[in-house]
């Protein structure tokens, strides 16, 4: 099967810092493609630069290929025809997403317009049935209410509905869910996941949630400090994750097996914070890791290759199992 | 609840303990109609008390009409321009024509309730016929002055930058340029005429309004929705008039009206210079030739002077009047 995208040695560059050093992944149409990591890691970024909206000090370095074609080379003019059309983003905020002096109904209707030749009436009865596809309901009335008028779940499926509108190959979701509250964040991705396969769109799920990763992805890349440093299918990667960071964060994880909820004991942490992604030599969780060892400081951890399209950024993954703290988990 | 308030209002002694003791019996089938924690974000509830479907204008509106003071000057403004626009049926003629023997005080002669000047002109007819060139100049003035200077902010705060530093260069030149002096010299080199004069005020106040979109559209341009506008493929030009100027709107309205009655003053003091159109009657050159004789007949100068303080007085209550309702940080999340 023919990739969708292929972003290969991606790159962000900064006057100052590099966020994003180097990120390579893939996805197939139709997938769901999970990429967690913590604040700063520079999951955010990766995704505003496939779609070309990084600020314009900016520099992007390596290649998106998109269907094909390089999507970091495009002018501002052949990109805002990508943007909406073949690629669009929902944002974390569902309150402030939503432009307040407008219908929601003139929201869509206006995507609409600029990307498909429709006439106004034919694009209204699109947006509704877009709301309706959205599970909004009474979308014929709720089409000519304003944003604030709407709960944030509304409004997240409104955002979905606008982005959904030009039925796009890949719809990139930042933390699309986590102003949500579980309920809702349930809902939403239930409904991400049915539109997916209804318009065999492929998803980018950005997010911190380890839990909304194991149930709805189909892959998962974990980012730490701009790299890529552990791939592989949910599953597997819960089940035995390989790098320390992955272990970490799985660790930190509440969950409902009754040894491992913090109610019997403090949760679990990974000490120490994010290090600024500037002028770190080597590893750049090394003065986080509880594996840490002398030669991690020496150059950057390539990713490995292994069975089942899985990939860590770890050399000592043999190691990791032998350390306290990450002793099996689940 | 509601009742427990009603009771405090109408007067009445408030017992807490049998409704104490009813909740304490019987808690489950005691379910309050309305729920108590009204703060509660769960989004079901809220989509319930959401159903108002013109909660966004009517509430401006209300707040605009609750205000005395703003409903006073919009009274004032009406009558100021019902005047000018009936003044031709009120008052036919040329209102400059000599009618009656000069220094007629007020109410000295009913058929010229505000007497007459020094050349035997109807005052009244004077006042009524400048409101029509003030409110003109103003309102032209104005619509030139905001047009120009929403487009150069607009594009200067939206796209920032070298063409940013460019035109905020351009509107501190006009800027430090004592804006009456350079209205002054615009008006004397031009001939005098309503339109040079209107577009001399509108050359003189487009930088306020330039800075404060400029100002506006910086804020609003790293808005999510303009971002996710970007995310969908809007262009520039359709950003900047659908997604932000309708944002950045209510400042600026509340900025109009005083300009409307700034422009009025600038008219009005360049007629007293007698830089106003020769032509043409308007407040402040009323003020300008009576001011010779103000030892002898004070209300040839008091008379317009009122004209013109209450105009600009009722622009001015208007404007806080729309501040009140239209101020974003008074007003709910929007």
């Amino acid at each position: 099967m023919a990739k969708l995208l292929e972003v290969s040695d991606f790159s962000v560059r900064f006057a100052a810092a590099e966020p994003v050093k180097g990120v390579s992944f893939s996805a197939n149409p139709g997938e769901m493609l999970a990429i967690v990591g913590e604040s700063g890691s520079g999951k955010s970024l990766t995704a505003l630069g496939l779609m070309g909206l990084l600020p314009r000090q900016a520099r992007v370095g390596g290649q998106i290929l998109f269907g094909g074609r390089d999507l970091v080379g495009l002018s501002e003019r052949e990109l805002r025809r990508v943007r909406g059309r073949d690629i669009a983003m929902i944002f974390q905020e569902p309150m402030t997403s939503l432009n307040p002096v407008l219908t929601i109904g003139d929201q869509i209707i206006e995507v609409l317009r600029i990307h498909e030749n429709l006439t106004r009436r034919q694009a209204r009865e699109r947006a509704i049935a877009l709301l309706d596809l959205v599970s909004i309901p009474e979308a014929a009335r709720r089409i000519d209410e304003y944003p604030h008028q709407l709960s944030g779940g509304m409004r997240q499926r409104v955002m979905i509905a606008i982005a959904v509108a030009c039925n796009p190959k890949l719809l990139i979701a930042d933390e699309a869910t986590t102003a949500l509250d579980v309920t809702i964040q349930a809902q939403v991705l239930q409904l991400l996941d049915n539109l997916r396969a209804q318009l065999n769109m492929a998803v980018i799920l950005i997010t911190h949630d380890l839990g909304i990763v194991a149930q709805w992805a189909d892959r998962v890349v974990v980012m730490y400090a701009g790299r890529k440093i552990e791939e592989g299918l949910p599953d597997q990667v819960f089940e035995t994750p390989y790098h320390p960071y992955t272990h970490g964060l799985l660790s930190a994880s509440p969950r409902l097996k009754a040894d491992y909820h913090y109610r019997d004991g403090p949760l679990s942490e990974i000490p120490g914070s994010i290090v600024s992604a500037a002028g770190e030599k080597g590893c750049s969780f090394r003065p986080r890791c509880p594996a840490a060892r002398p030669a991690c400081s020496l150059t950057v951890p390539q990713l490995i290759a292994l069975p089942a399209g899985r990939q860590v950024a770890c050399p000592y993954v043999a190691a990791i199992a032998e350390v306290a703290h990450v002793a099996p988990v689940g | 609840m509601n009742s427990r308030k009603l009771g405090t209002l109408a007067g009445q002694a408030i017992d807490f303990a049998p409704q104490a003791k009813i909740e304490a019996s019987q808690p489950a089938s005691e379910t309050p109609k309305q729920p108590r924690w009204t703060h509660i974000h769960a989004p079901d509830v809220r989509a319930s008390v959401s159903g108002t479907a013109w909660r966004g204008m009517r509430r401006e509106l209300k707040v605009f009409l609750a205000n005395y003071n703003a409903l006073f000057g919009t009274a004032i403004l009406l009558l100021v321009a019902l005047s000018a626009l009936f003044a031709p049926l009120l008052y036919p003629g040329d209102p400059l024509e000599m009618v009656a023997r000069p220094f007629l005080w007020p109410g000295q002669n009913p058929a010229y309730p505000l007497g007459t000047d020094s050349m035997g002109r109807d005052v009244l007819a004077g006042i009524v016929h400048g409101a029509r060139i003030s409110l003109t100049v103003g309102l032209a003035a104005t619509a030139l002055g905001l047009t120009a200077g929403i487009a150069i902010g607009a594009v200067a705060g939206y796209f920032g930058g070298l063409v940013d530093d460019v035109l905020v260069k351009f509107i501190e030149i006009f800027q430090t340029i004592p804006s009456f002096v350079l209205l002054v010299v615009l008006v004397a080199i031009a001939q005098p005429t309503t339109a040079t004069v209107t577009v001399a005020i509108a050359i003189v106040s487009w930088p306020t309004v330039a800075r404060l979109t400029r100002a506006e559209f910086r804020a609003i341009r790293e808005k999510d929705y303009v971002l996710a506008a970007r995310s969908l493929g809007f262009g520039h030009a359709r950003i900047i008039f659908r997604e932000i100027l309708p944002n950045a709107l209510p400042p600026l309205i509340v900025t109009s009206s005083v300009m409307v009655a700034s422009a009025i003053l600038m008219e009005s003091a360049l007629s007293f210079m007698g830089l106003g159109d020769p032509n043409r009657v308007s407040w402040g050159s009323m003020i300008g030739a009576g001011r010779d004789v103000i030892r002898t007949a004070w209300y040839l100068t008091a008379l317009p002077g009122l004209a013109i303080v209450f105009t600009v007085l009722a622009l001015n209550l208007i404007g806080d009047g729309l501040n009140d309702a239209l101020n974003p940080r008074f007003s709910e999340d929007r």
